[in-house]
């Protein structure tokens, strides 16, 4: 039997009838059509499925999509607003914070929770802040510098990625 | 990779959500955070046809402080534990043992009263719960630690039987929560808890052997005078841990030992 | 004049706008209207007979399109996949393996059915239907015991387990070890692990009915490769099939070949005329993506007192897996003929036995054999260092090779390296005397610091054909190019490689603005699609920049020397009279009389060329290297050891790489970073472990395999040196595999440091708190005279 489940994602609405079992990530990807979030794999480790559920950093691997139902999301998608990129989507180009790209919209995601929570942290924050982010490619050094990199940036701005989402526009 | 199919219903209260338990009977599961039961589905190795979805129902995640005890109430999430003002005050070890489980995202949506029901081994709370003689408040009853952790992933919870609230001593002495792991987000290979109280030590452990474990020999040791060192050779007392791919049975009892010596020296 | 190039600039990549926004397609960002899900069910069993698959039920499953088994994929593939010599031609059986199995499973995860539906999900629920009934065969598990005499087989009806034994002799050994004062012995573990690309693979695979034209999308590092075995397999001509590799998550050397899901999938679409789709699991990505690594070596090393090597004799046997990789047997045969490492030696022997069992193919990870001959030459000099009481780092360099080109005992050829210049800058940046000082200090205190060493020279830049032909079925490894001037000046520079995070639209958008005195905005590089490139040898090998590159630059070097007659005919001067310089043309003495590139390039279209010249300004090249490359580096690093939990600590780590001359070094250091986290994973962290007795995958899925995550991969400090190739005009090398290469040698080495005083002589990967804390102990016990432990 299928279920009724209206979003918010990226600040435009969306409602749809889905199986219960359609996975947050499927309903994102298949559904919405927003494919920026990735799934690396089976077990909830690796966060490349990362996304903001209300402001809070969330794996949508590992979440139902009806769990979402009056939700308000945000994607990779919706972090640069009006063709002008999020500081961390900056930071992570100017600082190469990423190689095939493929982890890559995860690690901002939890990046962006991670400052709006704690934002100056110190290099052991960061990393913790982080943990539950997997990347192949970089050896995370220059993650961690991206990270760090944006926080500077966004030092003082104050701009708390709940409110961004909700201003956002882009679907 | 994906789940199979189920039926889905939301609770708005506990007496619904008692009541949709009881319609699809034991082939039904509470949904929470879903971070123990939603990977299990998505391997298959859990296939419950139905799940009841409780996050809605109100007043069912304070954190109370009540005289000498400190009420949470089951839908708490890690993230709120880690960070509340009142659990710090009244109970710090248990906001430094929500701020290990797992990773950020884990931590918004795990609840302590899902981690206590699902009763892993490697779970951190039920050590605590077990430890400091905690109280599960489901709602049919209240049922003490000692009877509530029975086996691995086994509690007397009946398939309409909710956890509403776990209830902690208040305790704000000397305390240290050691989580030995490989990685930040891996779960325990041994965890050792130490808490001054009431002029006495609790020792709790995590992940040697199918429940949590509370290490009475060391607390005796401790209590009569024994050094940290001494006492925590008592920590294996009893114990019989299984291995697996990240730790042999005579390693988990050696650390058994050691992460308790390290937990009693660097309580504070 | 000012002089600017923008080889050598760190510049930020132009491929991230789109992937940091969440714009990237990779495979599964793919729709086709019409398109079905492919799921495919595996083999329960390590080795079993396959008596029968019933497939009642999944044929009336929900949304189901087809089922298919191997009878209806022989109506459509023929012959198996395929399997290269890779130097070692003496193959003893190689076992065809068609795409999916019929009568007999060979590996835990082997194909046995396809299901096609109309949803993902619904092709999860359909797969499970499929009900497969098994004879249990015995599983060969342990590589050792299958060489036994009377060992069951890991195919049924073969002589025995061995698909190679082959060796690689240099020098008199027998004089060598009679020369030497001291020797020692080791037995060193290269465990199976596994690659993990972040994107696991995906396939989508369209066929259109009637039409005889095939397009493949997959996640892929060789996509001409995965035409040309599509073509063979398939029975259509290249000229019918495409294929895109789009944005690949990674590649890390498991998506260097082809394998059983491009085949069926585009059988699947043949034979159900839709579109399908493949997307691999995590869980399925263990079991059914190759397996790297997966070695037993035993050495002997004879050296003489003052701490001159001599001989080294070395027998590997190499976990094959049921079925040899497609390039299964390089890396074993890499691992020999790098095993000299830096050294001069008076005699290397070794012998290579290559071993089939009942598990997934090994192939190409990240180094391909050159870890694991770094690691053991490393372990060997500082087994004897130790074995001698001589600081590590003077064994190294009484040992170094210094002339070049060099020849090593085994008889490569190494273009260029200074390997005491890297150790000694590693060695300053790292404060190796301070640090030996702080490790005494330390030791009476009962903390154990170690530091450990690695100095490595390695071979990539895959490769002269001459040397190649052998590991590619007789194709030869070069790389082609295509270099075309627009009339309004932009370029499209076409290559064979792909990059699966490397940064090849960038680099190489540098070297071709360099070369052609174009401006680097206004160059695109285009890779991985068959459809518009010519053929490919792909990247892998730390191949990409010093073929590829070069390729590009050679296609460039011919662009400009047709531009420069036009501009001379433009400028009424004679060809010989007209400098290029910077973008610009003028004649020799009049700088005022010029023409830019882009004038010259309107004109190429136009009419007014010189005589017989005609219109257009691009060229083609197919680059063959007159050798590899051969970087070289030295690696420290420092750890500090637990005793009572066998944690290990890294303190420190330096790199000191040398990759010839560099184009982008911020793409450099990020490559050395990856590559060395990798290392690190293997030292410390992985291991693909299977059952015993079932052969089942116990580490599968990523709670269970260990990949190191943020908090595990220290800062890593980078420095370099410079030595360009002579091999090519560009002076590059390659960097993808060096961190690798260097790391887990540099990290053992360090534990075994630290852990000296216990009489410990040897640790193996993955060093884990459990396997140290056991060899801790027992060396406790055997506490006179240090008796070795092992695990």
């Amino acid at each position: 039997m299928k279920h009724k489940v209206a979003t918010t994602v990226n600040g435009h609405k969306h409602e749809h009838e889905v199986e219960p079992r359609l996975l947050l990530v499927h309903y994102l990807r298949d559904v919405v059509g927003l494919t920026g979030t990735h799934i690396g794999c089976d077990t909830s480790q690796c966060g490349s499925c990362t996304i903001l559920v209300d402001g809070k950093a969330v794996k949508s691997c590992t979440m139902f999509a009806v769990q979402a139902e009056g939700r308000q999301l945000t994607t990779i998608e919706g972090m640069a607003k009006d063709g002008e990129l999020h500081p961390l989507q900056q930071a992570f180009w100017d600082e190469h914070g990423l190689q095939c790209g493929y982890c890559t919209p995860g690690f901002i995601m939890a990046a962006a929770y991670l400052l709006d929570q704690n934002p100056n942290p110190t290099e052991d924050e960061i990393r913790k802040g982080l943990e539950g982010n997997l990347c192949r490619c970089t050896g995370y050094v220059n993650i961690v510098k991206s990270v760090q990199s944006a926080a500077k940036a966004m030092d003082g701005a104050k701009a708390k990625t709940s409110e961004r989402s909700a201003a956002v526009g882009r679907s | 990779m994906i789940p199979a199919a189920f039926e889905y219903a939301r609770a708005s209260s506990v007496e619904e959500a008692a009541k949709l338990l009881n319609k699809y009977g034991e082939d039904a599961k509470v949904l929470a955070g879903g971070h123990s039961l939603i990977p299990l589905m998505r391997l298959r190795l859990a296939q419950p046809k139905a799940l009841v979805d409780i996050n809605g129902i109100k007043g069912l995640d304070h954190i109370k402080a009540e005289g000498s005890k400190l009420h949470i109430g089951a839908l708490t999430r890690h993230v709120t534990i880690q960070n509340s003002a009142v659990v710090k005050d009244k109970l710090p070890i248990l906001a430094e043992v929500a701020g290990e489980i797992g990773d950020n995202q884990v931590r918004n949506m795990g609840t302590i009263g899902g981690v206590v029901a699902h009763a892993d081994a490697a779970g951190d709370y039920p050590t605590i719960a077990l430890m400091l003689d905690a109280d599960i408040v489901t709602n049919q009853r209240t049922i003490a630690a000692k009877d509530f952790f029975k086996d691995l992933f086994t509690t007397p919870l009946a398939a309409d039987e909710i956890v509403i609230e776990v209830v902690f001593p208040v305790a704000n002495g000397p305390h240290k929560y050691i989580k030995f792991r490989r990685r930040l987000f891996d779960w325990a290979i041994v965890g050792a808890a130490a808490q001054k109280m009431n002029g006495g030590w609790r020792i709790g452990l995590t992940n040697v052997g199918p429940t949590p474990v509370r290490a009475t020999a060391v607390e005796e040791a401790l209590h009569k005078g024994a050094k940290p060192e001494e006492a925590a050779q008592h920590a294996s007392d009893g114990l019989n841990p299984s291995g697996d791919l990240r730790a042999s049975p005579e390693y988990k009892k050696h650390l058994a030992r050691v992460l308790t010596k390290r937990a009693i020296e660097q309580a504070k | 004049m000012a002089v600017t190039t923008m080889v050598g600039a760190k510049i930020h990549r132009r491929e991230d706008p789109k992937l940091i926004t969440g714009h990237g397609s990779y495979v599964d960002d793919m729709q086709l209207i019409g398109m079905v899900h492919m799921a495919v069910v595996r083999s329960a069993q390590a080795h079993a007979k396959i008596v029968s698959v019933d497939l009642t039920a999944a044929s009336k499953a929900p949304g189901v399109v087809a089922v298919y088994t191997a009878r209806d994929f022989k109506k459509v593939i023929s012959g198996g996949l395929p399997v290269t010599e890779s130097l070692i031609a003496d193959k003893k059986q190689t076992p065809n393996q068609f795409p999916i199995a019929e009568s007999e499973a060979v590996y835990f995860g082997e194909p046995i059915a396809v299901v096609l539906a109309e949803s993902r999900y619904q092709a999860a629920d359909c797969a499970e239907l499929v009900q497969v009934e098994y004879e249990s065969l015995p599983v060969l598990v342990d590589f050792e015991k299958a060489l036994e005499k009377g060992s069951p087989t890991a195919h049924t009806g073969a002589p025995d387990n061995v698909a190679w034994d082959v060796n690689f002799n240099g020098g008199d050994l027998e004089a060598a070890f009679k020369e030497s004062e001291v020797t020692v012995k080791e037995r060193i573990i290269q465990q199976r692990v596994f690659p993990i690309s972040m994107e696991p693979r995906a396939v989508l695979a369209n066929y259109v009915p009637f039409g005889n034209q095939l397009t493949v999308w997959t996640s892929s590092q060789v996509p001409h490769f995965i035409r040309l075995f599509l073509c063979i397999g398939l029975g259509m001509p290249e000229s019918q099939i495409r294929v895109v590799a789009p944005d690949v998550g990674g590649g890390f050397g498991s998506k260097l070949r082809p394998y059983p899901e491009e085949y069926l999938a585009a059988a699947a679409s043949k034979l159900s005329g839709r579109p399908v789709k493949w997307i691999e699991g995590r869980t399925e990505n263990l079991q059914a993506t190759s397996h790297g690594r997966g070695h037993i070596f035993d050495i002997e090393v004879g050296a003489k007192r003052d701490g001159t090597l001599l001989a080294l004799k070395i027998t590997m046997l190499s976990d094959l897996g049921a079925y040899i990789g497609v390039f299964g047997a390089l890396q074993s045969s890499l691992a020999m003929l790098l095993s000299p490492g830096c050294y001069k030696w008076k005699a290397v022997h070794g012998r290579a036995i290559g071993v089939l069992t009942n598990k997934m193919s090994t192939d190409p990870y990240r180094g391909a054999g050159r870890p694991e001959a770094a690691h053991l030459v490393e372990r060997a000099v500082d087994l004897v260092a130790q074995e001698l009481k001589l600081d590590p780092a003077d064994v190294r360099a009484k040992n170094f090779a210094e002339d070049f080109p060099f020849t090593s005992i085994l008889g490569m050829v190494y273009d260029s390296g200074e390997y005491q210049k890297s150790l000694d800058k590693a060695k300053e940046i790292v404060g190796y005397k301070a640090l030996r000082q702080k490790q005494a200090d330390l030791r009476k205190q009962g903390k154990y610091l170690g530091i450990g060493l690695s100095t490595y020279v390695e071979i990539c830049g895959v490769g002269p054909s001459a040397a190649t032909a052998h590991v590619s079925g007789s194709l030869a490894l070069v790389e082609s190019s295509v270099v075309r001037v627009h009339p309004t000046g932009s370029v499209t520079v076409a290559v064979g490689t792909h990059s699966h995070g490397q940064g090849h639209a960038t680099t190489f958008a540098q070297i071709a603005a360099d070369a052609l005195g174009l401006p680097y905005a206004n160059i695109e590089i285009r890779e991985g699609d068959t459809g518009d490139t010519p053929f490919g040898y792909g990247s892998y090998g730390s191949r990409s920049l010093p073929v590829g590159g070069v390729s590009i630059n050679r296609s460039c070097q011919k662009v400009v020397d047709k531009a420069k007659k036009i501009a001379a005919h433009m400028l009424e001067a004679a060809d010989e009279d007209v400098v290029f310089d910077q973008g610009q043309f003028y004649v020799k003495g009049s700088p005022d009389k010029r023409k830019a590139m882009g004038e010259v390039a309107f004109a190429a279209y136009g009419p007014g060329l010189p005589e017989g010249m005609e219109q257009g300004l691009e060229a083609v090249t197919y680059f063959d290297p007159p050798n590899f490359t051969w970087p070289f580096g030295a690696h420290i690093c420092v750890v500090e050891v637990d005793p009572e939990t066998g944690e290990v600590d890294i303190q420190k780590y330096v790199a000191v790489d040398d990759c010839g001359n560099i184009i982008n070094p911020m793409i450099v250091d990020g490559q050395i970073h990856g590559g060395v986290a990798q290392g690190i994973g293997q030292a410390l962290f992985e291991e693909a472990v299977h059952d015993p007795e079932t052969g089942a995958l116990r580490t599968g899925t990523l709670l269970d395999y260990s990949i190191p995550g943020i908090g595990e991969i220290p800062n890593l400090q980078l420095d370099r040196t410079i030595t360009p190739s002579p091999t090519n005009e560009l002076g590059v090398k390659g960097v993808g595999e060096a961190g690798t290469i260097a790391a887990s040698a540099a990290v053992i080495n360090a534990i075994v440091d630290a852990l000296s005083p216990f009489g410990i002589k040897h640790v193996d990967m993955p060093a884990s708190p459990d396997r140290l804390w056991k060899q801790i102990k027992q060396a406790r016990e055997h506490s006179n005279g240090g008796k070795e432990a092992r695990k």
